[in-house]
């Protein structure tokens, strides 16, 4: 599967938040296998263990769990971002609550994905927002779809201008929903895998953007969360 | 001239007493204090729970207060006295209703104390009028408003709400409001009475403004006492709930995950047991964390969701349905499903026929597909509610589907026409398999 230009690249440096030293164990070991892709060059259990370690090491890419205490991903992403914006985050979440996810996705989060994906799929995902991709995982698709769907009942959008998902923007995340790889989802709208990333990350951005008007509050508004 | 057997003796008996009084604490002394009756009441029902404090005849007690009464108004001073400082009795330990010739008896009474009074003071002279009005009029006040602040605490017992002072006041019926108002202008009238007849005119206003000035500067003096008690109150109740909500934790999470966990440990030599027990727990608890009714939402969502699950016409969500449907299917075909719904609407017959063959295609891909995870994507607009069920397994080709093979053809497509809907197959050999489904809202929903 592996093109040459491919074995040529130097393993990505992942630098792992989580509260949980078990489950940081857990992705350490699963990344071991993909060793020539990735490799984790530290790990930090808290906020400002995490804030400390990745000025330190500098790593490419940080997977970044949403619930911690003393503010979680968010809070994370807050304090590193400004000085460090060449570092990538990928939001590593179990939680099902849309406010969070967006809340970090909003702190500029570069994808997010489910604590339930396989290790081929993690190592594939943090080599793809290292590339500058965004990575949506269904759920996340769906939460984004739901946050800027338009609802007999709904908050009227404030600002239109800003925030509409275009008809194709809307179709990607749609398939994305509904399960399918980016690759399948090329083949089903008759473009490049390469558009399709192009659309996911003006989703993103869009949803990074939208913090002129509240998008988690909005959520919360339509009890999704 | 022994003193010492002597000591010994007595403080072997009165030891003894100490510990017979302790064995019999909780029978004893749990009803010993003085509590106000509901049922035998006239007033305040201070008489009554008197007599049940005495274990003597009600009646009795009544006697005793005319008696007072009549010597020198003592009787009310002491009623009013006992009706402020002792509680008033709970709802379950009224047991007897007063019947009505009770109530003749004590009214008699009530009036025979009175009328001996008056009668006693007239003829000796001890005592002006000047006294017996304002005091009456003042105490017939104090009666009105320490009734109600009684109703109040009773439709607190009733209801069961920590309404506290807020409830006493804006709780009320209007006439119950009407009751309190008059109750206080009585006071403040016999109060006044009084006052103006001790006084001459003229020293009135310094009077009053020394009073008030002397309330005031109470108050002021009083003021960081008022507000530790009131701090205080506050941080014992927060200190109270938060209690609480660690119980219930420790609670759910003894139910829950410690009985999966243990249950795991035995388990653990067969692998797909474990797996379906772990992923079970998960999705409860998944639920009670974030679902619609979850801790996690907030005590008023929580709340909302309780009202909405109360009313009867709405029985459930559709993302609740399509959750259950997802979580039987996982645990009985050891599958994952993975579920993302957007949007979300009250189910109606059609939702449920959708649901329902949802459910068909999902078990279809649990059975056929020969892949662990299904994915199913729910969009609810505003006129169709849309189902994708796909899996990324073998597939199939649909013309070579045997005759005698009824899954599809009946449980998905027969239900989706019955109520029209729509079904639409996308599958190949190696391609996985993708059901679509797709249903027309009925039309009211959307006002």
């Amino acid at each position: 599967m592996t093109t040459p230009e491919q074995e040529d690249r130097k393993p990505v440096r992942v630098f792992l938040v989580d509260d949980h030293a078990l489950f940081r164990a857990g992705v350490r070991a699963e990344l071991a296998a993909h060793g020539e892709d990735v490799e984790v060059v530290g790990e930090a259990g808290s906020v400002g263990e995490a804030v400390a370690g990745i000025e330190h090491h500098r790593p490419d890419v940080v997977l970044l769990d949403v619930h911690m205490p003393d503010g979680g991903g968010a809070e994370v992403l807050r304090r590193v971002r400004p000085a460090n914006p060449a570092v990538v985050f990928l939001a590593l979440s179990v939680s099902d609550a849309a406010e969070d996810v967006i809340a970090v996705i909003r702190g500029g989060a570069r994808g997010y994905v489910t604590k339930t994906i396989s290790s081929q799929e993690l190592a594939k995902s943090v080599r793809r927002v290292a590339e500058g991709d965004a990575v949506f995982s269904p759920r996340l698709a769906g939460f984004v779809l739901d946050a800027f769907s338009e609802r007999p009942g709904a908050a009227p959008i404030a600002d239109p201008e800003l925030d509409l998902l275009t008809p194709r923007e809307r179709e990607v995340l749609r398939l994305l929903a509904r399960g399918y790889a980016y690759k399948e989802i090329a083949s089903e709208l008759f473009i490049s895998v390469k558009t399709v990333e192009t659309h996911v990350s003006s989703v993103l951005r869009k949803t990074q953007l939208s913090n002129r008007y509240e998008l988690s509050r909005w959520a919360t508004d339509r009890r999704l969360v | 001239m022994a003193p010492y057997p002597c000591a010994c003796d007595h403080l072997g008996v009165s030891s003894q007493q100490l510990v017979e009084e302790e064995n019999a604490t909780p029978e004893v002394f749990a009803d010993r204090r003085l509590r106000r009756s509901g049922s035998h009441k006239i007033a305040g029902g201070v008489a009554g729970g008197l007599a049940e404090h005495l274990n003597v005849p009600v009646i009795w007690v009544r006697a005793g207060f005319t008696l007072l009464t009549a010597i020198g108004f003592i009787g009310p001073l002491a009623y009013v006295l006992l009706w402020m400082f002792a509680a008033q009795a709970p709802p379950e330990e009224q047991t007897s209703q007063m019947d009505a010739k009770e109530r003749q008896q004590g009214i008699a009474l009530l009036a025979l104390g009175v009328g001996l009074f008056i009668v006693i003071t007239t003829l000796s002279g001890s005592l002006a009028s000047w006294f017996i009005v304002p005091t009456t009029v003042g105490i017939g006040g104090a009666a009105l408003v320490w009734r109600e602040a009684d109703e109040a605490q009773r439709r607190k017992w009733r209801d069961g709400a920590r309404t506290g002072v807020t409830g006493f006041f804006g709780e009320g019926s209007a006439k119950a409001r009407l009751r309190l108002i008059v109750g206080v202008l009585l006071v403040c009238g016999g109060v006044g009475l009084f006052l103006f007849q001790q006084v001459s005119p003229a020293l009135v206003p310094p009077v009053l403004i020394a009073i008030l000035a002397t309330l005031v500067g109470v108050g002021v003096i009083t003021v960081p006492w008022w507000l530790r008690l009131v701090r205080d109150l506050d941080d014992e109740r927060r200190a109270r709930i938060r209690d609480q909500e660690r119980e219930e934790i420790a609670a759910h999470l003894h139910d829950s995950v410690l009985q999966t966990l243990a249950l795991i440990q035995k388990q653990a030599e067969n692998p797909r047991e474990v797996v379906k027990l772990a992923r079970g727990q998960e999705r409860q608890l998944r639920t009670w964390l974030y679902g619609p009714t979850g801790y996690g939402r907030g005590r008023a969502a929580a709340a909302e969701a309780n009202e909405a699950a109360e009313t009867p016409v709405s029985g459930g969500t559709l993302h609740e349905a399509i959750a259950v449907a997802c979580g039987e299917i996982e645990d009985s075909f050891d599958v994952s499903v993975e579920q993302v719904v957007v949007g979300d609407c009250p189910m109606d017959v059609r939702l449920t026929a959708l649901v329902q063959a949802a459910r068909e295609a999902i078990v279809n891909s649990a059975k056929h597909s020969g892949v662990g995870e299904v994915s199913v994507y729910a969009e609810i607009e505003p006129d169709t509610v849309t189902v994708f069920v796909r899996d990324r397994g073998k597939g199939f080709d649909p013309d070579q589907v045997p005759d005698d093979r009824h899954g599809l053809a009946d449980s998905i497509r027969g239900r989706m026409d019955r109520h029209g809907g729509k079904v639409r197959l996308r599958t190949s050999p190696g391609e996985g398999t993708e059901v679509q489904l797709e249903m027309p809202r009925k039309k009211e929903a959307k006002a």
